[in-house]
């Protein structure tokens, strides 16, 4: 799916990542972890091609193609979803007509007319019911006065209705509570496949009670410097990290 | 013209000694450019109008002469010399083509945007047009339509010929000659413009706007507008096109006078659309408007909303007079500029009556090098018990070359009074585009979709025909202001 060889990256002339490789195959759920500040966060917006970032050398290949060399639009429609950290809020544009323009595009790029209006609908009540959100959170604009266990929600929403092939999760259980974790972790479950694959990028363990990883990486210092089982998340819970990065 | 007129005029000219060299060549239909009194003698002369209304073009050109042109608003102009200016102009004839192959590719890229349909393009554009839209025919069955419920709207001219009392009485019943330098200019030489006449009681049964979007592409350059809405009577109308409007002529100064009497309603909205200059600055109109309406009777309401993304220079202050008791009015704005554009606009509400309401949303939006601001008043008299004002004013910015500017004036005179003004300023964020671009939206598409969602409550006071193009046609001004 995705094959990361030697990425060096930096924001402000500051390098953060420092010759990661990281291989994701279809069917598969990698988690990464590690400690504030290691690298993860640039990690995500590296790869969906977030232009503060300047990737300095290294390649990437996603589905066999240079996904260095495509735009942030192109690599959503080639199927990379980025579930934000921090989601934006865009006042006055409703979530139905974000969410439809979205998709309209990612077909249009596969040589695909916009669904029909009453298709649309049927599509947006589906994935509603499977990642549990409200209808009014739909209704309104994007992301505006959604409190953070709405707003994570709503990312899974999103990825649920545009269907990646690779979706990145950044820290998507930070500020949820023990319910809203719960669903944010099923939606995914429930997407799960095996032509697609989810990188979660995490700060603790307790999300991955609920999403069970094939393999647990460590980022420190702008490199992997482990990766296991699924064990491996329970013994950094223990441990801490230091003992990886000292 | 026949024979002996055009003697009589030749004759009446040419025995008058001239200041500025005039000379008329009365075998074209355009008079010689400047302007003194003889110019509008002919000018009022040509559109064979009543006594009455060389009077009131000459005392407006007197006053005229005696005032100075404002240099108050936030604007970079260089000077007008107005003896430069042909000041009648018979409309006119577009260069006929064959078909739209002969039209210049980048307006029809714009047709195409705006989604105007291809009948309608070709009329836009000046290519003869054949049954499928007949704009003579579809005036007259709209016409007719109105003229069974006692609606008059035709011609300022026509109006003046057929219901000359009417303009009479209401002409400068609003906006005096004596306002403002150019109100005072097109009062003295206005060429054409449109008249409405709402009777007792009577709901206007559509916009007034499906006409307009043929014919408005043709309004002169000093365009005098009036409407008269009677007691318990409604109109909502629609001035301008989304359509590209391109024009030679680079000074405007048009004035709309609306009259709302007791218990009725006037909607009035506008799309400008004006060339804007190229990217470098250079030619664009220049846009000097004066639009006021009175709420004379009680319980009377006026509403504006309006798209200002065209024009070089937009001087443009719609205001309103609340005159009748629980009277109100609402102002809804949205000025976008980009490139080297200047807007110095707002609004005015005037409260003289008792419990009168006024709503002001203004959303300015500046891309570019351009420079926009915004500057309204609101004014409570003296005796205006219990009125209300809330005045809410937003500033968008893209990158960092442009200026926003908010100049609000409240002059109060009454304690019972509530006024309430905010203020905001943003930038488009560059977080925001990232996360419509990670959903598979090109920067293009976010920023126009971020700019409609800012504008939405303005956009919703658009008549519906035309908020899905006003939309489409904020997105294209925007063309290039990122990336």
């Amino acid at each position: 799916m995705i094959k990361i060889t030697d990425l060096h990256a930096e924001i402000d002339g500051k390098e953060i990542l420092k010759g990661l490789s990281l291989e994701v195959k279809a069917g598969e759920v990698h988690a990464i972890m590690g400690p504030n500040g290691a690298g993860k966060s640039t990690l995500a917006n590296v790869l969906s091609g977030n232009e503060a970032y300047e990737v300095t050398k290294g390649e990437v290949l996603f589905e066999g193609k240079d996904l260095l060399d495509l735009s942030v639009e192109d690599r959503a429609k080639e199927g990379l979803f980025l579930g934000f950290q921090y989601p934006v809020e865009i006042p006055g544009v409703s979530m139905i007509n974000f969410l439809k323009i979205a998709h309209a595009e990612h077909r249009k790029y596969r040589g695909l007319e916009p669904l029909s209006a009453s298709e649309f609908l049927k599509l947006l009540k589906e994935k509603k019911a499977l990642v549990e959100i409200d209808s009014k959170l739909t209704n309104r604009s994007v992301n505006e006065g959604f409190s953070g266990g709405e707003k994570k929600k709503n990312e899974i929403f999103q990825m649920a209705m545009l269907d990646p092939k690779l979706a990145i999760l950044d820290e998507t259980d930070s500020g949820l509570d023990i319910d809203a974790l719960r669903i944010v972790a099923g939606g995914v479950n429930k997407l799960r496949r095996k032509d697609n694959a989810t990188i979660i990028i995490t700060h603790y363990q307790r999300l991955l009670e609920h999403i069970v990883p094939d393999f647990v990486h460590v980022l420190a210092d702008g490199k992997i410097v482990k990766s296991g089982p699924k064990e491996l998340a329970l013994e950094l819970e223990e441990k801490g990290y230091d003992w990886l990065t000292r | 013209m026949a024979k002996e007129e055009q003697d009589r005029i030749l004759e009446e000219v040419t025995s008058k000694e001239y200041e500025y060299g005039f000379v008329s060549d009365i075998d074209s239909d355009t008079i010689e450019k400047g302007l003194n009194e003889d110019v509008i003698r002919l000018i009022s002369e040509k559109k064979n109008e009543p006594a009455f209304m060389l009077e009131y073009r000459l005392k407006a050109f007197r006053h005229w002469q005696k005032m100075e042109m404002p240099d108050w608003a936030y604007l970079d102009i260089p000077p007008i010399d107005f003896q430069e200016i042909s000041y009648y102009a018979a409309p006119k004839k577009k260069p006929q083509l064959n078909s739209l192959d002969e039209v210049d590719p980048e307006l029809l890229e714009t047709f195409n945007k705006l989604g105007i349909p291809l009948e309608e393009q070709k009329v836009l554009s000046g290519v003869a047009v054949d049954a499928v839209i007949d704009s003579v025919s579809v005036k007259t069955t709209f016409k007719e339509e109105l003229a069974k419920k006692g609606i008059i709207f035709c011609s300022f001219s026509e109006a003046v010929q057929d219901h000359p009392d009417l303009v009479k009485k209401y002409l400068g019943s609003v906006v005096p000659y004596t306002d403002n330098y150019f109100a005072a200019l097109n009062a003295a030489v206005f060429s054409d413009g449109s008249f409405c006449y709402i009777p007792k009681g009577v709901r206007c049964p559509m916009e007034l706007s499906t006409y307009f979007r043929i014919n408005a592409a043709n309004t002169g350059q000093f365009e005098r507008t009036l409407i008269v809405a009677d007691e318990g009577g409604y109109v909502s109308y629609l001035e301008g096109c989304t359509a590209p409007q391109r024009d030679e002529n680079q000074l405007h100064a048009a004035v709309v006078e609306i009259v709302v009497k007791k218990d009725a309603e006037v909607k009035y909205s506008t799309v400008q659309n004006w060339f804007p200059g190229d990217k470098q600055g250079k030619g664009g109109i220049y846009n000097f408007v004066t639009k006021r309406g009175i709420c004379k009777g009680d319980h009377s309401k006026l509403t504006w909303a309006q798209i200002e993304t065209g024009s070089a220079v937009t001087w443009k202050y719609p205001s309103t007079i609340l005159k009748g008791d629980y009277s109100s009015s609402e102002f809804y704005s949205v000025a976008l500029t980009n490139h080297h554009q200047q807007a110095d606009t707002g609004t005015k509400m005037i409260h003289l009556g008792k419990n009168t309401r006024s709503l002001i949303v203004s959303k300015g939006i500046s891309a570019g090098k351009s420079q926009n601001s915004y500057r309204g008043l609101v004014k409570v008299a003296k005796n205006a018990e219990n009125a209300r004002n809330f005045s809410q004013c937003d500033s968008l910015l893209m990158g960092d070359k442009c200026g926003a500017h908010t100049f609000p004036y409240l002059e109060i005179s009454n304690n019972s009074a509530k006024v309430e003004h905010e203020a905001t300023t943003s930038k488009i964020g560059e977080d925001q585009i990232f996360y419509c671009n990670q959903r598979g939206m090109d920067t293009e598409k976010a920023v126009g979709l971020i700019v409609n969602g800012y504008v939405k409550e303005v956009i919703n006071k658009m008549p519906m025909e035309f908020a899905v193009e006003a939309q489409k046609l904020l997105a294209i001004s925007l063309e290039g202001s990122v990336g």
